[in-house]
């Protein structure tokens, strides 16, 4: 998408997703979108935009169109691999009341 | 499965999320009802926040100290930014921005009645901040529940940066309240003319509202207009009273019974009219928004053009 931005002239800018991390020791947080034409504008509209109130420490821009999701169409054989490994959660196994710090 | 029985598989699955109050978001299957109403509310809504700055973003170079235009300038850049929040989540929806821009500045999508009155005195900034954003607020907050995840998120955003807007601008009618005979007359001048529009803010009333009962079904909306607007009301007329001016409707009395304020019939046949494009600003606004989009046109071009340069020449470099 960020190569089509010459052919973008007239028409609207390239979309970016916004990712911001709070504060030191936090993940980078999807907050949004904007429109720009480069990584960099994108940046600067991103810290005018999603930080006006000291909301953030850092920035991440991503063309849109670079993001790959998965579909909730296929969200029952997609997450299933997850689903029946019960034996991956602690509360599975039974451990006598009397043991400490289990 | 047939294509209608894999519909209807979908429908239950949309209608079993709402049902449990979870959230729907962008890649989820929606009805193409539920989705054109979500683009067009928060279009809607997008667009009022940017048409918004205009009553205001006049009074920025004549603010009386530069305490007030730092506040000022403030405020109008957040009304940009949640227009810009929300036309972000409207884009969750397949939007497209510049269709979004195209059709307000033709006159195909309508903002807020309200942003079509003129802010005739500096007093106005005060009242605009104090009802109009206190209105948006009790309109808002109910929203951060909406059923529609980023429109959700966009409006939690939003309310927590309202409160500024809606306490500076008390906060300078306080001021001017305190000082000359005059400057008083002024805030009450103000408040008789953006009391009635205020109450406009809160939709038609709700027998003759077209949208409320689906929009209430599909957890868009959690309140009718009605209830929001008596919210508002109540919650008003105690700050009226601790700032000393008087809200213009002489029916305006405490009903001990219902535990809420009675107050008058808001003048709907002019609200008709301002919605149909025959309020005072109407022409003003939308031709100001237009010429500042095809003003902008060659800041748009030139970023776009120096894209391009600079990834062509990353292309040239990598080829060498």
């Amino acid at each position: 998408m960020n190569a089509d931005a010459g052919r973008a002239a007239g028409r609207t800018l390239p979309l970016w997703e916004v990712f911001v991390r709070g504060k030191r020791g936090l993940n980078h947080v999807h907050v949004g979108s904007l429109h720009a034409a480069d990584g960099e504008m994108a940046l600067r509209n991103a810290r005018d935009l999603y930080t006006r109130r000291n909301e953030g420490v850092s920035i991440w821009v991503v063309p849109s169109a670079a993001i790959v999701a998965s579909s909730p169409d296929e969200k029952d054989p997609f997450f299933a691999p997850s689903g029946d490994k019960v034996y991956r959660h602690p509360t599975f196994y039974d451990i006598p009341g009397h043991v400490p710090h289990m | 499965m047939t294509a209608t029985a894999a519909e209807a598989g979908l429908a239950g699955q949309f209608e079993r999320t709402i049902a449990r109050d979870a959230r729907i978001e962008p890649r989820d299957w929606m009805p193409e009802k539920f989705r054109a109403t979500m683009i067009r509310q928060i279009a809607q809504h997008a667009h009022s926040e940017i048409i918004g700055m205009q009553p205001e973003g006049n009074w920025i170079t004549r603010a009386p100290s530069l305490r007030r235009k730092a506040i000022l300038l403030a405020k109008v850049q957040d009304e940009a930014g949640h227009g810009l929040y929300l036309y972000s989540a409207c884009e969750t929806l397949g939007a497209d921005r510049g269709d979004l821009t195209e059709r307000l500045i033709s006159g195909r999508q309508k903002y807020s009645s309200i942003f079509n009155y003129p802010a005739l005195t500096f007093a106005d900034v005060g009242v605009i901040g104090w009802l109009v954003d206190g209105a948006a607020i009790c309109n808002q907050v109910p929203l951060c529940r909406c059923s529609y995840g980023p429109y959700a998120r966009a409006m939690i955003r939003i309310c927590k940066e309202e409160s500024f807007h809606q306490r500076q601008g008390y906060e300078l009618l306080m001021t001017m309240m305190s000082g000359t005979a005059g400057q008083r007359a002024m805030v009450q001048d103000a408040v008789d003319r953006w009391w009635w529009p205020s109450l406009m803010m809160f939709g038609p009333p709700d027998a003759q509202s077209a949208n409320t009962a689906q929009s209430m079904a599909w957890k868009i909306k959690r309140h009718s207009n009605d209830e929001l607007r008596q919210r508002f009301v109540d919650m008003t007329v105690p700050q009226a009273e601790a700032l000393g001016v008087t809200l213009p409707d002489p029916g305006l009395r405490w009903n001990a019974e219902r535990g809420a304020y009675d107050f008058g019939e808001v003048a709907w046949a002019e609200m008709k009219q301002v919605v149909a494009g025959n309020g005072p600003c109407n022409a003003e606004r939308v031709a100001r928004r237009k010429a500042a989009h095809e003003a902008g046109g060659w800041v748009r071009d030139a970023a776009a053009a120096h894209a391009a340069k600079q990834a062509a020449r990353q292309e040239t470099r990598a080829v060498s």
